[in-house]
C-alpha cells in the first residue's frame, strides 16, 4: 500500500493504478453498457431481427414499418400530450406550492411531507390508486352520482378520447412533489436582498416573483425541466398498472411499444427501432443542456 | 430612510391585498386571521388534502369487507372493521398458477434489494472517492459519459444485457437482476459520492498521504467514517428505487423471482376471478410500506438525496 512514495515509474499506465483498478466498473458501465449498449441497439435497428437478432440489413424498413403503424401513432400522440401537460401543470402547481411554503409558513415540515409523499412510492402503486379512485362503478363518478347528479360523467379510464387525462391525474399526483421540492431550493437560493429591494420599490410580490424571481431562477428551471421530460419519457409502469395501454390501444406509449415488441411480440426490430426514436427524443433534450452544463463554460 | 421603506411596504400590501410578505427582519405583528393567512393556509390545506385522499382511500377501502364496498362510497370509513383483506392479500392472493400471496414478492423483493444497495453503494463510493481524490487522465470523460448516460432511455439498453447476462448464464436468476441494479444505480450514486468527497477538506486526504496512507487505506480508515450521513442517503435513494422498481423485475427474473411491484400488478389486474377491491388495495399498501416507512422515517434526508439528483455534474 505504501509503495506510491518509492513508485517514480515512467510508465505512465501504472501510476494510480489503485485508483484506475477501482474504477473498472465505472468505465465498463459507462463505455461497455451505456456507450455499447446504446450503439448495439441503434445498429440492429436497422436489420431485420425477429425472434433473434440478425445482421441481415434491411435499411430503414423498421422505421419505415414504425411510423406506418397505428399503435405508434397513439403512442407517440399520447407522448406529446402527457409531455405537454404534465409539464405545465407541474411546474405551476409546484412552482405556486413552492412560493407558498417559503412566506415563512407554520408546519413547513408537515406540508412537505405530505405533498412529497406520493414520490416515494412505486408507479404501479399510484397507477393502482388511482384506477381504483376513478373507477366508474365505485369511485369518484359514482360518488358525485349518488350525492345527487345523477347525470354527471367522469369515467377517462374506459373513454378512449380521455383515457390519457386520466394517466395524467395519476403522474401529477406522484411527481408534483419534487417539482416542488426542487423549485423550494431553488427559491432559498435567492438572496434576501432581492426582498428587501423589491419591498423598498414597491413592487407587488406576484410582480416581483414574475418578472425577477423567476428570470434569476433559470437553471433551477432548467435542471428541473430536463429531470421531469426525460422521466416523462420513460414513462411505462403507470400505464401498465392504470390501464395495460387501454381501453384498446387508447393509452400506448412509447416505452410499452419498445417493451412489447422486444419481450411478448417476438419482433425486436420493431423494439429496437422504438427504442432509437425515444433515444432521439431524449437527445433532443439532453443534448443542448449537456452543451451547456459541460461543454459551454470550462471554467470549473 | 427606514420609516419610508416601511411605509412603502405598506402601501404595496394593502394595494396587493394578499401581497404583503415578512422580511428578514419581520417583527411587526401581524393578525392570525388576515387575508394573505387565509388564501396561504387555505391553498396549501387543499392541496394537502387532495394529496392525501388516495393514501386514506386506499386504507379504508381495505378495511371495509366486499358487501360493504358494494353499497358504500369510496371516502365512508368502514361502519365495520375487518383486517381479513390484509391476511388474504399477503397469504393468500393469486397470481396466474400460484395462491401464496404477495409474501413471495416481498421476500424477493428483500433478496433483490438488500445485496444491490450494498454492493451498488459500495461500488459507486469508491468510484466517486478515486474520482474526487486520485484523478487520472481520461477519468472526466468516462465519467461524464456515465452521467449523460442515466438519461439514455434503459428501453434503449436493456436487450444487450439480456444478451450479455443469457452468455454469462444468469439470466432470469437474481444475481443478474442484482447486477443490473448496480449499473443503473451507478451514475446518481457515483455523482453523489463525487461532490461529497470533493467537498472534503482536501488537507485531510493530503496529511493522510503524507503519513504514507495509500489508495485503500485513506478509503476505509478516513473517508468511509466521515461520510456517514451521505451513505445514508445512498440508502434511502437505493432500497426506494430498487424496492419501486417494475421494468427490471419483469425483463430480467423469472416468473417465481418477480419482486413484489410485478407480482402485485399481477395480482390486481388479473383478469381470472372476482374483483376483490379490499384485498387489492391491501396489497397495494403492503407494496408501498417499505418505501413509505423509510421515506416517514428519513424525513429531510430524502429531500437530500432528491436534490442530489438536480446538482450540476
Amino acid at each position: 500500500m505504501t509503495d506510491y512514495q518509492v513508485a517514480r515509474r515512467p510508465n505512465t499506465l501504472f501510476r494510480n493504478l489503485n485508483s484506475k483498478i477501482a474504477s473498472i466498473p465505472m468505465i465498463v458501465t459507462a463505455m461497455v453498457v451505456f456507450l455499447g449498449g446504446t450503439v448495439w441497439t441503434v445498429f440492429y435497428s436497422f436489420t431485420n431481427s425477429k425472434l433473434l437478432p440478425r445482421t441481415t440489413f434491411v435499411g430503414f424498413d423498421q422505421y419505415e414499418r414504425l411510423w406506418a403503424s397505428e399503435r405508434w401513432i397513439v403512442s407517440i400522440q399520447n407522448l406529446a400530450i402527457f409531455g405537454v401537460f404534465a409539464l405545465i401543470f407541474s411546474f405551476v402547481i409546484g412552482f405556486v406550492l413552492a412560493a407558498f411554503m417559503d412566506q415563512k409558513i407554520r408546519l413547513e415540515n408537515v406540508f412537505r411531507t405530505i405533498f412529497l409523499y406520493p414520490f416515494a412510492l412505486s408507479f404501479i402503486v399510484t397507477g393502482l390508486v388511482w384506477q381504483w379512485l376513478l373507477n366508474p362503478d365505485f369511485g369518484v363518478q359514482h360518488v358525485v352520482r349518488s350525492l345527487g347528479w345523477v347525470g354527471f360523467t367522469f369515467n377517462p379510464l374506459y373513454t378512449q378520447s380521455i383515457v390519457i387525462y386520466g394517466i395524467l391525474i395519476a403522474a401529477l399526483w406522484q411527481g408534483t412533489g419534487l417539482v416542488m421540492v426542487l423549485m423550494l431550493a431553488g427559491l432559498r437560493g435567492i438572496d434576501e436582498d432581492i426582498w428587501k429591494a423589491s419591498r423598498v420599490d414597491g413592487i407587488p410580490m406576484v410582480k416581483t416573483y414574475l418578472l425577477i424571481i423567476i428570470p434569476m431562477m433559470r437553471p433551477v428551471f432548467i435542471t428541473t425541466l430536463v429531470i421531469v421530460a426525460s422521466g416523462i419519457v420513460k414513462v411505462y409502469d403507470l400505464v401498465v398498472a392504470q390501464t395495460s395501454g387501454g381501453p384498446g390501444i387508447a393509452s400506448e406509449v412509447p416505452a410499452k411499444y419498445v417493451y412489447d415488441y422486444m419481450f411478448q411480440a417476438q419482433n425486436l426490430g420493431q423494439g429496437f427501432a422504438a427504442s432509437t426514436m425515444m433515444l432521439i427524443t431524449i437527445s433532443i433534450i439532453i443534448i443542448p443542456w449537456a452543451y451547456l452544463e459541460f461543454g459551454g463554460k470550462k471554467r470549473g | 430612510m427606514a420609516d419610508q421603506a416601511t411605509l412603502n411596504t405598506a402601501g404595496a400590501a394593502s394595494a396587493a391585498s394578499s401581497g404583503s410578505r415578512s422580511g428578514p427582519s419581520g417583527k411587526r405583528p401581524r393578525p392570525i386571521f388576515s387575508t394573505r393567512n387565509i388564501v396561504l393556509y387555505g391553498t396549501l390545506t387543499l392541496a394537502a388534502i387532495y394529496y392525501l385522499i388516495p393514501l386514506y382511500v386506499m386504507v379504508v377501502t381495505s378495511l371495509k369487507t366486499m358487501p360493504e364496498i358494494r353499497m358504500g362510497n369510496i371516502f365512508s370509513p368502514p361502519v365495520e372493521i375487518t383486517f381479513e383483506p390484509w391476511v388474504k392479500a399477503w397469504a393468500q392472493a393469486c397470481t396466474g398458477l400460484n395462491c401464496d400471496g404477495l409474501s413471495r414478492g416481498f421476500y424477493n423483493s428483500v433478496r433483490i434489494t438488500v445485496p444491490s444497495v450494498i454492493i451498488s453503494i459500495l461500488i459507486a463510493s469508491i468510484n466517486g472517492y478515486a474520482l474526487a481524490n486520485w484523478r487520472f487522465k481520461g477519468m472526466e470523460t468516462f465519467f461524464t459519459v456515465l452521467v449523460v448516460g442515466a438519461f439514455i432511455p434503459y428501453q434503449v439498453m436493456i436487450y444487450p444485457i439480456v444478451i450479455v447476462l443469457r452468455e454469462l448464464g444468469i439470466y432470469g436468476t437474481l444475481s443478474g437482476l442484482i447486477i443490473v441494479h448496480t449499473i443503473f444505480g451507478m451514475p446518481i450514486l457515483t455523482l453523489l459520492f463525487r461532490n461529497y468527497f470533493a467537498s472534503l477538506p482536501e488537507e485531510l486526504f493530503k496529511a493522510a498521504r503524507v503519513d504514507g496512507a495509500g489508495f485503500w487505506n485513506i478509503y476505509f480508515r478516513i473517508m468511509l467514517p466521515m461520510s456517514l450521513p451521505i451513505f445514508v442517503v445512498a440508502m434511502i435513494i437505493q432500497i426506494t428505487g430498487i424496492w419501486n422498481d417494475f421494468l427490471f423485475g419483469v425483463v430480467f427474473t423469472r416468473p417465481e423471482y418477480y419482486p413484489m411491484t410485478v407480482q402485485l400488478n399481477n395480482i390486481v389486474n388479473s383478469v381470472q376471478g372476482v374483483k376483490e377491491y379490499n384485498v387489492n388495495m391491501a396489497a397495494t399498501i403492503l407494496t408501498g410500506l417499505v418505501p413509505l416507512i423509510v421515506y416517514f422515517v428519513s424525513g429531510k434526508l430524502f429531500v437530500r438525496g432528491i436534490a442530489a439528483g438536480a446538482v450540476k455534474g
